[in-house]
Parts: structure tokens; C-alpha cells; sequence
């Protein structure tokens, strides 16, 4: 299972560029790894550290640029990020929604994204919320300004609540949102027809035991 | 009841469920793993807290990462070694067959399904791996998949998929001495193009491929994703049963005849419609060599490189220019004029005991030509080996001053140490051409074995029809 995605209330993080590719999401070095879990610390490993960072470094040890975004202590703990339009093209790698995840960010705002990166977000528990560009423009000044900056994302009603009272609205696949709500990830969805498996693995076993 | 396709008959068979609009749940039999893209799958098996839904449908290898020389003193590269040992652990913990890298039985993961008789007629076989189309030399419907994907097979013994469309490949008439399998599938690419068969599955048939042993019809289906197909396949027939009999995995005794009834319904019904269809005079094949960095930049030996200038499409002409710019090669130069550094004999498309026959009947006697750098051997598994130097090949390949080595993926992605170095350029009878493939800057023509044994002893390609019973 998925961890449901019902309320989302979280510290807002700004990265302003257009077109981040998933080599920047996670560059290709880090492929190598052998688990899904523990890329966060090398998200957008060549703007975060001034090091060349390989696997098995200790993040610890490495240099940090202070001036990464995500480096400012007043964004420590961002559970949302705010982007610019065609966020995650490139490679159609899943380390790169992994990496996100594995961070800590719940939800992507941006303009636009990449198509294959939209998708395998929705795969992995990571809601990309797609909003007009003037009103993405308005989130970046607002999180960009005072700190501690925070949205609400109410997947069910679709909508995402600024604190200063806006509802701003989002589109989603009706199927894709059932998935989040009920924290269905693809194997989740296909065990839900296990009596069915069951029976065809049954008749099959019968029918070609040699299989078995 | 209509006349069914060899796919229509495989896909049927494992629909579990189908959703309205065409996705079905595809019953997975066999589910092949090897370490690059299992560990993630795994780890996610974990973090959910699941099980594999059925064990015994999952057999494991390490064969990117295994070193082809000193394999007793283990994998240098930590991170290469920490990706197999992963794999290794994953398998102990959850109860899977691997067969591991000390195992005679180890090697290419294309190339022991087979040989294990674990790949069968009828059956879905899937692995995290693109090349899977191999299996579908059995009459299997077998393809790669993502690494969630993976995890999800593991999972659910399932994966939701939707059907392709069919293609027919006929190859009628008879194969001139010296041409291969390979060479069709060279051959058909370049008919085809490396996106032909994209949304396809491919079955070929006609009376080329009816000879072809299970060998060469198992280096046609491999190619069948280079030319865009997820999927390639051949209908059952003798030599399809001949092989398969008495292999370690093969059901035996009373289940063996069973299987083998309806086995022999594996072939495409008599009228059965495909969505589109090539035909390939099998006589008029001549031994091929890729020129560029696509599988379908190919020519015939005594062929030329093509000229960019002829060429009318101005994306495609850019293309032909950056690929001979990359192989370092001048329009119009005759194919066998073009010397090679390194030769390489091996991987999962042209590493099996017949391949390994054909090349030493080549190298038989002679000596490879000054100017090459490294020939190597390494064939698809441990038992390959085990037979052909039972045959006394390995001497034949050692005489002729090749290097024999282990099994495994080796040169064919150079994720080991074995590898090209930029600029030097390599007789392969791997499977891809791309740029920095078998190394960085590393130039790579694609041929079949004898046509790499041949280029070996000369130093540069000749058409090896010529060399046959010489
Ligand atoms: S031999 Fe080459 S193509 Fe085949 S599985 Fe290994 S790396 Fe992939």
C-alpha cells in the first residue's frame, strides 16, 4: 500500500527554473543504487552540493551550496514543492519520484509537467498539481516572502488553500484520485482482484501442472 | 471459432481479467531476475510488507556486473559487487532459485532460461530486462519490463498490460552458407527500421525460419526489440520439442507427453490475420555489418558505407552524418575495408554452443591478425562453456590467440571491466550499436559470430561466404 494521500498541510518550497530534467532531479551516477528508498539526500544532487557527489558518499562530508533553495534553513522541512512548467522532463527514470518522495515532498505545484515524470509520480504517492501559470506566479512571491509559507492541499475537494484564504482549484484523474485517496498504489489495485488471480492460477495449475 | 495468431493464442490464455477498454491482467509463468533492476523491486516487496506471490516462478542470476576472468577472487568494483551480493541476499531471504556466480549453471539470463528448460512453450515469461523477447523463440509470449513492474510480478503474479498488434516477419527460401540467423535479423531490421515494430509482436515464419535451430530462432527473437518490438516469436515445431526434451526444468514421464499435445497447438491457425506482414527472400541474405550507431545502420559485407549526400530526408541525412562522424568512417568506403581494434564474441544474442561452433570453424588453424588489440570469447553460461571445451574449442580459440573467458554480459554493455576504449572500434556479435555502448567512445559493428571470427584472423571484415570449407 501507498500511504493514502488525504490532507496535506505543509511548509512550501520554491525552486525557480523552468524545465528541470530528471537528471537534475537525480543525476545518473546515483541509478547505480540498489534501493528505492534513500535518494533523498542526493535530490537535486549537482545544485545542492558543490562537491561532485558519487554513491556511498556521506551527505554529512559534503559541501553544501548555501544558496540552493533548499538549503535555506527557512525551507527546512518543505512538504511541498513549488516549480516552474515542464518539471521532470528527460529521462523517463522513476529514481527521479523516488528521490522526490524520499525527501519528504508530498505534492509538486508547477504550471506544467512532463509526461511520463506526471505519471510515475501518481505510481509512487507523489500528487503533481498542475495550476494556471499567474496563480503558480502568486505562490512564488507568497513563499518567497515572509517565512514559513504553507499551503493546504485537499485532494478530495481538489482544491489547494492558501492561507490567505484562496481556493485554488486543480484537475486530476478520477481513477489516479481514488488510487491516492485509498493509498492504492498499481500492486495494491491488482491485489484487490486476488480471488480472481487465484482462480485462474488454479485452472492453469489443472490444465498445465508442468508449469507449477 | 476464427483463426487465431500465435499471439492471440498466447495473450488469451493469460487474461485474467480484461477492463473495458483493453487492459487486462496478464498471468505471469516465469519470472526471470538479474541484479541491476531487481533491487528496487525487492526493497518495495519489503517496505510494503509483501511476499512473491509464487517462488518457484522466479529464477535468478547475476550476469551484468560478474567479471569474465578471476571470478574466484570476487568483484572488485564495491558497487558492482554490493548490486550482485544484493541480489544474492534478496533471493536467500525470499526463497528464490538463483543460481549463483560460482554455479556451473550461471550465466547470460536469456541464455539459461532456455538452456534450463525453464523457458516452455505457451508460457508468458517476463524479466527486468528488454532483450526478455529472446524467449519467444518457444512459442512464449515474453517481453521486459520496468522495475516496477517488477515488483509488481513479484507481488501479484500479474502485470496489467495491453495487447500489441501482430506482425508477421516471412522468411521463405533457403539461407546461403555462412549467412545466419543474425544475419536475418540484421537483415529485417534494416528492411524494417529500429521503430518498425514498435506496438508490435513479431512473429517470424517461413521456410528459413523453420530450419533455424532453436539457437538462431532464439537470436532472431532477441533482435525483435531492436527493431521496436517488445515481443518476438516462432511457432512450436520438432526442433522446438527436440530441444526441450529431458532439460532440467522440461516436465518429464507422463507430463511430458501432455505438455507436448498441447504444445503443438502453438502455431498460428491457417488464415489467421496479422496486422501487417514482410516477406524476406532468404537466398538473396548476405552476411551483414552495421556501419553506424542503430541497428538498422546496416549493409551488406560487400556493400559500401552509405553517403549521407543521397540521402533526400534532411533529419535522416543529419543522422547519417553524426553516426559516421561517431564511427570515424567516410561515405562510400567499402565495408570490408574497415580494420577492427577488439572482436567480441558473446552476449545473449550470439553466445550459445552453436555460436561458439560456428566461430571456431572459422578461427580453426589460424592466427588472429597483428593489428587486433583483444578478441574475446565469453560464452552465455557456465554450461556453454563446460561443452565447448568439452568440443576442444577453447583450444581452438586459444590457439588462434583468442582470450576464453567466463560467462556473462561482459562487452556487450561493459558494466564489468571488460570494455572498449573511445576511438577503438570493435567486431561484436552483441546486439546494440549505440553510441558509447560497449565503452565510452567505443565504436561497435554488429555482425554474427563467424562474420567476428573472420574479421578477427583478417584484422577487418571479409564476406566469410568466402571463407567457408577454406
Ligand atoms: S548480454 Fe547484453 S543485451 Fe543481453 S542481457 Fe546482457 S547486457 Fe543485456
Amino acid at each position: 500500500m501507498m500511504e493514502a494521500f488525504t490532507m496535506l498541510e505543509g511548509l512550501v518550497v520554491p525552486l525557480d527554473r523552468a524545465n528541470v530534467d530528471t537528471d537534475a532531479i537525480i543525476p545518473k551516477q546515483f541509478l547505480k543504487s540498489i534501493q528505492r528508498a534513500g535518494f533523498g539526500p542526493n535530490l537535486f544532487d549537482e545544485w545542492r552540493y558543490l562537491d561532485h557527489g558519487e554513491p556511498g558518499m556521506d551527505p554529512a562530508t559534503r559541501v553544501v551550496n548555501p544558496d540552493f533553495v533548499l538549503n535555506q534553513p527557512r525551507y527546512q522541512g518543505a512538504r511541498i514543492l513549488l516549480a516552474r512548467e515542464n518539471f521532470g522532463c528527460g529521462s523517463s527514470r522513476e529514481h527521479a519520484p523516488w528521490a522526490l518522495a524520499d525527501y519528504g515532498f508530498r505534492a509538486i505545484i508547477a504550471p506544467s509537467f512532463a509526461d511520463i515524470f506526471y505519471n510515475n509520480c501518481l505510481k509512487n504517492g507523489l500528487l503533481p498539481i498542475v495550476l494556471e501559470a499567474s496563480q503558480v506566479d502568486d505562490l512564488f512571491k507568497a513563499a518567497g516572502g515572509e517565512p514559513g509559507y504553507r499551503l493546504a492541499v485537499d485532494l478530495a475537494q481538489q482544491v489547494v488553500r492558501t492561507p490567505e484564504g484562496r481556493c485554488l482549484g486543480f484537475a486530476i484523474d478520477a481513477f489516479r484520485k481514488y488510487c491516492l485517496l485509498n493509498g492504492y498504489d498499481d500492486i495494491g489495485l491488482t491485489l484487490r482482484h486476488v480471488a480472481d488471480i487465484k482462480v485462474f492460477e488454479e485452472r492453469r495449475r489443472e490444465a498445465m501442472p508442468w508449469l507449477f | 471459432m476464427t483463426a487465431q495468431t500465435l499471439y492471440d493464442k498466447l495473450w488469451q490464455q493469460h487474461v485474467v481479467r480484461e477492463e473495458e477498454d483493453g487492459t487486462a491482467l496478464l498471468y505471469i509463468d516465469r519470472h526471470l531476475v538479474h541484479e541491476v533492476t531487481s533491487p528496487q523491486a525487492f526493497e518495495g516487496l519489503r517496505l510494503a510488507q509483501r511476499t512473491p506471490w509464487r517462488v518457484g516462478s522466479v529464477l535468478a542470476v547475476a550476469d551484468h556486473n560478474v567479471p569474465t576472468v578471476d571470478r574466484d577472487q570476487g568483484i572488485a568494483d564495491p558497487i558492482s559487487r554490493l548490486q550482485v551480493e544484493t541480489l544474492d541476499r534478496n533471493c536467500a531471504a525470499f526463497g528464490i532459485t538463483e543460481f549463483a556466480m560460482a554455479d556451473p549453471r550461471a550465466g547470460i539470463v536469456h541464455v539459461i532460461g532456455p538452456e534450463q528448460g525453464a523457458t516452455l512453450p505457451g508460457m508468458t515469461v517476463v524479466c527486468g530486462d528488454s532483450h526478455t523477447s529472446t524467449h519467444g523463440a518457444f512459442a512464449a509470449l515474453a517481453f521486459g519490463i520496468g522495475t516496477s513492474e517488477v515488483e509488481h510480478v513479484l507481488a501479484t503474479q500479474c502485470l496489467v498490460a495491453k495487447k500489441s498488434l501482430a506482425m508477421q516477419v516471412i522468411v521463405d527460401g533457403v539461407l546461403q552458407r555462412g549467412v545466419t540467423a543474425k544475419d536475418i535479423a540484421l537483415a529485417v531490421i534494416g528492411e524494417i527500421g529500429t521503430a518498425g515494430g514498435t506496438g508490435y509482436a513479431i512473429e517470424f515464419a517461413g521456410g528459413a525460419i523453420s530450419a533455424l535451430s532453436m539457437e538462431g530462432r532464439m537470436t532472431l527473437c532477441n533482435m525483435a526489440i531492436e527493431a521496436g518490438a517488445r515481443a518476438g516469436m516462432v511457432a512450436v515445431d520438432e526442433t522446438t520439442i527436440d530441444y526441450l526434451k529431458g532439460r532440467p526444468y522440461a516436465p518429464q514421464g507422463a507430463l511430458w507427453a501432455r505438455a507436448v499435445a498441447q504444445w503443438r497447438q502453438l502455431v498460428s491457425d491457417r488464415g489467421a490475420c496479422f496486422d501487417h506482414v514482410v516477406r524476406l527472400d532468404a537466398a538473396r541474405i548476405k552476411p551483414q555489418v552495421t556501419w553506424g550507431t542503430s541497428p538498422e545502420m546496416v549493409a551488406s559485407v560487400d556493400g559500401r558505407v552509405p553517403d549521407p549526400a543521397m540521402e533526400a530526408d534532411p533529419v535522416k541525412r543529419e543522422g547519417m552524418e553524426r553516426a559516421l562522424r561517431y564511427m570515424g568512417l567516410s561515405a562510400n568506403a567499402p565495408i570490408s575495408g574497415i580494420a577492427v581494434d577488439k572482436v567480441f564474441i558473446g552476449s545473449c544474442t550470439n553466445s550459445r554452443i552453436e555460436d561458439l561452433r560456428a566461430a571456431a570453424a572459422v578461427v580453426r588453424g589460424k592466427r588472429v591478425a597483428e593489428g587486433v588489440k583483444l578478441a574475446l570469447v565469453v560464452p552465455g553460461s557456465g554450461l556453454v562453456k563446460r561443452q565447448a571445451e568439452a568440443e576442444g574449442l577453447d583450444r581452438v580459440f586459444a590457439d588462434a590467440g583468442f582470450e576464453w573467458r567466463q560467462p556473462g554480459c561482459s562487452m556487450c554493455l561493459a558494466m564489468n571491466a571488460d570494455r572498449l576504449e573511445p576511438g577503438e572500434r570493435c567486431a561484436s556479435t552483441s546486439n546494440r550499436n549505440f553510441e558509447g555502448r560497449q565503452g565510452p567512445g567505443g565504436r561497435t559493428h554488429l555482425v554474427s559470430p563467424a562474420m567476428a571470427a573472420a574479421a578477427a584472423i583478417a584484422g577487418h571484415f571479409v564476406d566469410v561466404r568466402e571463407w567457408c570449407g577454406a
